[in-house]
């Protein structure tokens, strides 16, 4: 399994820009990463460049199918306060 | 509705009291050199607003940052009001917008690539832009925003374009408080947090700044003040940048709702008063000022307080025919006429003030408004009989120029705010409005435009307009807020005294200011 980008991408093209292997293109409604050109990034960086600059939380998947941005962990946003306003209808 | 073209706008919205007021034109206190260079700039000169329209093109969507104001769903918030979406266009697609809207409104003397994203983090996509801007439309010129972050890599090249002004957002000089406002950043190909990456950014914002000004290039600084965060520390951050070069200074109140699904709006922190503000860029005075921003929209088209937006949409611009050659001559008429005419309306205005002297009798004292760190005397009517300690007020004023009062509260797309205080009155600031009733049929959301309005206006005592109807009427008077139209006609500075003495007759400056609701 290749990274793959869930259907939270905004589409910034950040990801696009930094992949060494250029394996991301904009899609549709989102980016999307061409398996077989994806290579996790190994022998190239330390980290996988998508995962490490993607602004939204949850966008970004890694070879095992994990989200690498798990809520909260990029904006510092309790999970719960997101929840709480999507159950009052602000978000 | 859109009453004006562009030429009536230009005549319509005329001068504010800075320029009527006065013959000399805030830009009057910096050097020649930097004058000359943005006298045509609508941005950076409070008079050339008027006259010379600007347009953003968004092709530049990657970030290299997280902001806790920003929300990357929506547009940089360095740069415009967050919340706004803004088409995000090729480099092929801008340069063709951007011809398009030059051949069209010819007053357009500059063209700035903003948000959504940071420039800089998009190298190819803005170079190529302004590559071939440069190429096609030399007279155009460039202006760009950052975060700072990739600036110094990007100086050498932005110096070879046609790029003679950037605006570098610094919101610290001091990386614990930058760590407050940056989560993180994306440096040498990693994701770094904490004070270590807010360190690497505040100094390659400083380092950029350094070889912008070596290169010649103005620079302007915009800062966003969070009460708490960063509002005690801003007046260094001006002096810093003063020190190393900046000409400029955009302090903005951060914007913030629940709604906006950014970090400060979910977590509640609170943006300033405008109160707040003004004395934080009262603080700052030794720096050159901007008072006058509009936060505009990241892909406004056309003069100031006026969006166009809409007329030049892909679809609309794609089977125009350009002449370039022919374009650029006529912006190069059309430019030479405006300077022309603000020549002689310098003329009139000193003529106009030398008048005003002349009437105003001994007893007058003098109203100051400041703008740009040079304040510039209005006469106004007598403030004799006004206890010193009386607290200041702030009402809202409904203009379209010449300094009078003299536009209806339901036609006023933005509202100065004046500042009353027993030495006289002064211009703090601009809020923008959503017309409540542009006079046609569709009044249908009339009510919450309204209600927006009012509230945007909370924090004000008074609304001056030369006219207003019995809904806005009874709405503001719920509010606390005291709508007049009793001064039509009458000029800004001596109206604003005027209610500023009746309030105080009345006994309503007594009561503590407290009572009132502050937040705007
Ligand atoms: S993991 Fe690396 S190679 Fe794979 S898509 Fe992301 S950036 Fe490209
Ligand atoms: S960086 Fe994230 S949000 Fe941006 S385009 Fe890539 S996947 Fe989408
Ligand atoms: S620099 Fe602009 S786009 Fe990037 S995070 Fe900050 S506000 Fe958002």
């Amino acid at each position: 399994m290749s990274y793959q980008i869930s259907d939270l991408c905004v589409s910034c093209h950040a990801c696009m820009d930094v992949c060494p292997t250029k394996a991301i293109a904009q899609g549709e409604s989102r980016f999307v990463i061409d398996s077989r050109a994806c290579s996790h990034c190994d022998g190239d960086y330390a980290v996988s460049q998508c995962a490490s600059i993607c602004p939204v939380e949850g966008a970004i998947l890694d070879q095992f199918g994990e989200v690498v941005n798990p809520p909260g962990s990029l904006t510092g946003i309790p999970p719960e306060r997101i929840a709480a306003l999507v159950a009052e209808g602000i978000l | 509705m859109d009453v004006f073209g562009p030429d009536q706008q230009n005549d319509a919205a005329g001068c504010t009291q800075v320029s009527c007021g006065s013959s000399k034109d805030h830009v009057d206190a910096l050097p020649d050199s930097i004058r000359d260079r943005i006298k045509d700039h609508p941005c950076y000169s409070e008079e050339a607003h008027h006259h010379y329209a600007r347009m953003h093109v968004a092709v530049a969507p990657a970030c290299n940052i997280q902001c806790n104001y920003c929300n990357r769903k929506y547009d940089c918030a360095n740069e415009s009001r967050p919340g706004v979406v803004s088409e995000v266009l090729t480099p092929e697609q801008a340069v063709r917008k951007t011809l398009a809207v030059a051949a069209s409104i010819p007053q357009m003397t500059v063209l700035g690539v903003a948000g959504p994203g940071d420039p800089l983090a998009n190298p190819a996509r803005t170079f190529e832009t302004f590559r071939q801007l440069s190429e096609k439309a030399p007279d155009i010129k460039l202006c760009v925003s950052t975060n700072g972050l990739a600036l110094p890599d990007c100086v050498e090249e932005l110096a070879q374009y046609n790029v003679d002004h950037v605006t570098i957002t610094i919101n610290a000089v001091d990386p614990e408080i930058g760590a407050q406002i940056y989560p993180w950043i994306f440096w040498k190909n990693r994701r770094m947090r904490g004070v270590k990456a807010a360190k690497i950014l505040l100094e390659r914002q400083l380092r950029g700044l350094e070889m912008l000004i070596e290169k010649g290039i103005l620079v302007k600084v915009n800062s966003v003040m969070i009460p708490g965060v960063n509002d005690a520390h801003l007046e260094e951050v001006s002096k810093v940048i003063r020190a190393k070069g900046a000409f400029l200074h955009n302090v903005m109140p951060l914007i913030a709702e629940a709604e906006h699904g950014t970090y400060y709006g979910v977590m509640g922190q609170r943006g300033p008063t405008q109160a707040e503000l003004t004395t934080l860029q009262d603080a700052c005075g030794d720096m050159n000022m901007m008072r006058h921003c509009r936060q505009c929209r990241a892909d406004a088209v056309g003069l100031l307080g006026e969006d166009r937006g809409e007329d030049f949409t892909l679809a609309k611009i794609d089977g125009l025919e350009i002449d370039y050659q022919a374009a650029m001559k006529e912006r190069a008429e059309v430019h030479a006429q405006i300077e022309a005419d603000r020549t002689r309306k310098k003329e009139r205005a000193a003529d106009l003030k030398a008048q005003l002297q002349l009437q105003s009798g001994a007893g007058s004292a003098r109203t100051l408004f400041t703008y740009n760190g040079l304040s510039v005397g209005q006469t106004s009517k007598d403030l004799s009989g006004l206890p010193a300690d009386l607290r200041p007020v702030q009402m809202a004023v409904a203009s379209q120029g010449q300094g009078l009062i003299n536009q209806h509260f339901g036609h006023a797309k933005e509202f100065m705010i004046y500042e009353a205080t027993p030495t006289g009155a002064r211009l703090v600031g601009h809020r923008k409005t959503e017309q409540y009733c542009s006079g046609d049929t569709s009044c249908g959301d009339g009510e919450t435009t309204l209600q927006k309005t009012i509230r945007m206006l909370s924090d004000c005592e008074a609304v001056l307009c030369s006219k207003i109807g019995f809904e806005p009427w009874d709405q503001l008077e719920a509010a606390g807020i005291a709508p007049n139209g009793e001064h039509a006609m009458e000029p800004i500075a001596d109206a604003v005294m005027a209610v500023y003495r009746e309030l105080y007759e009345g006994g309503a400056l007594d009561a503590a200011a407290t009572t009132r609701p502050i937040s705007a």
